[in-house]
């Protein structure tokens, strides 16, 4: 977990972030329950098949997506393929190094690719052009450009709503099509701090607590995937209540981005 | 609302700044031509005697006897490492601290994430600096509970105010305790609505402080905000 | 350079393909302090490019060894999204990206009071979001503007222009399709008062004389590019005069 320039968050935040928690508040006096601010501007790379630029608070993420054909897996000859690449750049964070993805830019790649296969949002038999020859393959590529944490939620948002958007070419010389899409993921991530659980940590909540977890859900209430991160941990009853969270606060951020598209 | 004659003269890197009868001092450099030029995109300052371009951003530097707050990052047997914003190494010796400690136990007097608020005793060649929490009548000392903000250090000048005065309306107004480092870190202490009002009146100032009025602005502010609260 | 194809990039009224005539540029915006992180921040969008500079420091060079002892070393890492061509890209530094962070420090290390921080770096990140033509350019002239964002002291402005050889003429500011279907590409960038150049790279077919009005077109743009460059500074310094605070 990425730490504040000088790689500590002091005691004098700490305490006030915790006073304030007390009172059912946070230092930027949202709810427990409640989301940063969210903008979403989409098709902000018209080059790209999809894409989107996520503000979510202060953390910034931009969304790609490149639909290219090649051929499929062995294993898999009549679906098409998904890969989802984040970029952590270093321009986002005063610790953030170049180069290849380190192991928390692989976690998130990771998760947020899983809430997205795991519904099976896109219909990847649909993006089979000829069986054990051809498929589409959908590039998903993030590039974070702004970190105040939760880049997981901000990622699979971004991601959802360049797939609702975008649009490829099965043939090359043929009509455009929209990417053939089954439902709509959202991911809620939420940290403990104290026993006080709360959804879409900005970087000091991120600092502060040492158990993290997300849940992805799609429209029809099921549960797609989870990661619970840090050392930290949580019990059943937590478990519970972060699913039930995650449903509640995922609705709203489904609505709110996606509103016109459905 | 100001009108323009308010406003500063804003300069960017290598433009002309016209001396006058003044002398240059900071943010300017003397070009191949002759001619004065800015270093910096920030606004011209004339005082009495001297002509200084001061940047709206800028990193901060230490130098000898300024008063610094700093964030400790890191503990050795005899001595921490300071982060007060500068590209330089900081350090803060057992010796220079108030207290009798032994070697290897100074954390117990200040641990990794305790902010203090210090003077610049030393700063050597490449420009590392030692500074001090002995000297008495400064206040120097371990900062407790309270609340840090950052404003780039160019702009402390103006959250003093000539001689105290605009931080010193800010604190009688908000009911806080406020330290200000000249390197841009600022502590503020009270109850939680009080020090909001006191971040949110210097985050004002930070946004404004390239204009003139801004003592009158402040009041205002400060008057508005207490409305809102009966 | 590519091979001609059968469109026409310049048409009888010696008009370009998006309708510019020779010494036209690209619409151009530039914007301060997008980003919260970074010291100096700024997005330039230029026809159809669309780049990110973040400036971090002066802080304290790592690893030690490239410390100098004597000024600051600017680290200007260019970088392409994949999503940023047609093709996608795959993430990473290849030789060409390599290549121009390296241009790209050295021009702006010509403008940076370096010499004022010592043992220091100071980063510029470049991320290209959307390449269109001249990312190069484009990139320097941005990143001198979020260095002078940052605060740091420089004795000029980078601005930099491309021009070219379309169809046997002369064009400023060359477009993706006569980028690739050009004779000449000329990316140049100087120090914006002195007029001395920083950065210049050459491919194609010129001569001296179509080399000389290539340049004299870059000298007379790098005029207007330099104005949205200050505009872009001043802009929100002017929004607060007019009582409308951020």
């Amino acid at each position: 977990m990425p730490k504040d320039a000088s790689g500590v968050l002091s005691e004098i935040k700490r305490s006030f972030i915790q006073e304030k928690l007390k009172s059912g508040f946070r230092e930027d006096g949202r709810k427990l329950d409640e989301m940063r601010k969210i903008t979403i501007d989409e098709n902000y790379v018209p080059r790209a098949q999809g894409s989107a630029f996520v503000q979510l608070g202060k953390t910034k993420v931009i969304v790609g997506i490149k639909i290219e054909s090649g051929a499929p897996f062995p294993d898999t000859p009549n679906l098409g393929v998904m890969t989802t690449n984040v970029e952590m750049l270093p321009m986002a964070f005063p610790t953030f190094e170049p180069g290849p993805p380190n192991e928390d830019s692989i976690e998130i790649a990771r998760v947020v690719d899983r809430g997205i296969r795991e519904s099976k949002m896109i219909d990847l038999e649909k993006l089979c052009i000829e069986p054990g020859k051809k498929v589409m393959i959908v590039f998903i590529d993030i590039d974070v450009i702004d970190f105040d944490g939760n880049i997981i939620d901000a990622c699979t948002m971004g991601v959802v709503k360049a797939l609702s958007f975008a649009r490829y070419k099965p043939d090359p010389e043929g009509d455009e099509l929209p990417v053939p899409i089954n439902n709509h993921p959202i991911s809620v991530t939420m940290v403990k701090i104290g026993n006080e659980i709360l959804c879409d940590p900005n970087l000091e909540e991120e600092q502060m607590s040492n158990a993290r977890i997300t849940v992805t859900m799609t429209e029809d209430g099921k549960i797609r995937a989870m990661q619970k991160g840090n050392i930290g941990s949580f019990t059943l009853g937590q478990i519970n209540e972060v699913i039930q969270m995650s449903e509640r606060v995922g609705n709203g951020i489904r609505e709110q981005i996606l509103g016109e598209v459905r | 609302m100001i009108d323009t004659d308010d406003r500063k003269e804003i300069v960017f890197p290598g433009d002309i700044v016209e001396k006058g009868e003044l002398n240059m001092r900071n943010g300017v450099f003397r070009s191949v031509d002759g001619s004065y030029r800015s270093q910096f995109f920030g606004i011209v300052q004339k005082g009495d005697e001297f002509v200084d371009v001061v940047p709206f951003h800028g990193t901060y530097v230490p130098r000898r006897n300024d008063k610094v707050i700093g964030k400790i990052i890191d503990i050795g047997p005899s001595m921490w490492t300071v982060d007060i914003k500068s590209p330089y190494m900081t350090m803060l010796h057992m010796n220079d601290t108030p207290w009798k400690l032994n070697s290897g136990e100074i954390k117990r007097a200040i641990g990794v994430g305790d902010y203090v608020y210090a003077k610049v005793q030393t700063v050597n060649e490449v420009k590392e600096s030692w500074i001090t929490l002995k000297e008495p009548g400064l206040g120097l000392r371990k900062l407790e509970g309270g609340h840090i903000i950052y404003v780039p250090a160019p702009k402390v000048p103006r959250i003093i105010g000539k001689a105290g005065s605009m931080v010193n309306m800010i604190k009688d107004a908000t009911n806080t305790r406020i330290v200000i480092g000249q390197n841009g870190l600022i502590w503020i202490e009270g109850q939680i609505e009080g020090v909001l009002k006191a971040t949110s009146a210097i985050e004002l100032i930070k946004s404004m402080a390239h204009t003139n009025g801004l003592t009158d602005r402040m009041m205002e502010f400060l008057k508005i905000e207490k409305k809102g609260e009966e | 350079m590519g091979t001609p194809s059968d469109k026409k990039l310049i048409d009888e009224n010696g008009l370009r393909l998006d309708g510019r005539g020779p010494d036209e540029l690209r619409p151009i915006r530039i914007r301060t302090d997008v980003l919260e992180r970074a010291d100096g921040s700024a997005m330039i969008e230029w026809g159809g490019n669309k780049i990110i500079v973040a400036v971090y420091g002066p802080r304290e060079a790592y690893p030690k060894h490239t410390q100098d002892i004597e000024r600051a070393v600017i680290k200007a890492r260019y970088n392409m999204a994949a999503f940023s061509v047609d093709e996608r890209k795959r993430p990473g530094p290849d030789r060409r990206s390599v290549e121009i962070s390296k241009v790209i420090s050295e021009a702006l290390t010509a403008a940076v009071m370096v010499e004022q921080f010592p043992r220091t770096q100071i980063d510029v990140f470049i991320e290209v979001v959307q390449a269109d033509a001249g990312t190069r350019i484009a990139s320097l002239t941005a990143a001198s503007v979020a260095l002078a964002n940052a605060g740091i002291p420089m004795k000029d402005f980078v601005v930099g222009c491309t021009a070219g050889r379309v169809e046997g003429k002369v064009v400023l500011d060359l477009s993706k399709e006569e980028d690739n279907f050009g004779q000449a590409d000329l990316p140049m960038a100087v120090l914006q008062k002195s007029g001395e150049v920083v950065l210049i790279q050459m491919d194609g077919e010129l001569s001296k004389e179509e080399f000389d009005s290539a340049v004299a077109m870059i000298m007379d743009a790098t005029k207007r590019i330099h104005e949205i460059q200050r505009n872009a500074l001043v802009e929100k310094y002017q929004n607060i005069e007019a009582g409308g605070e951020e």
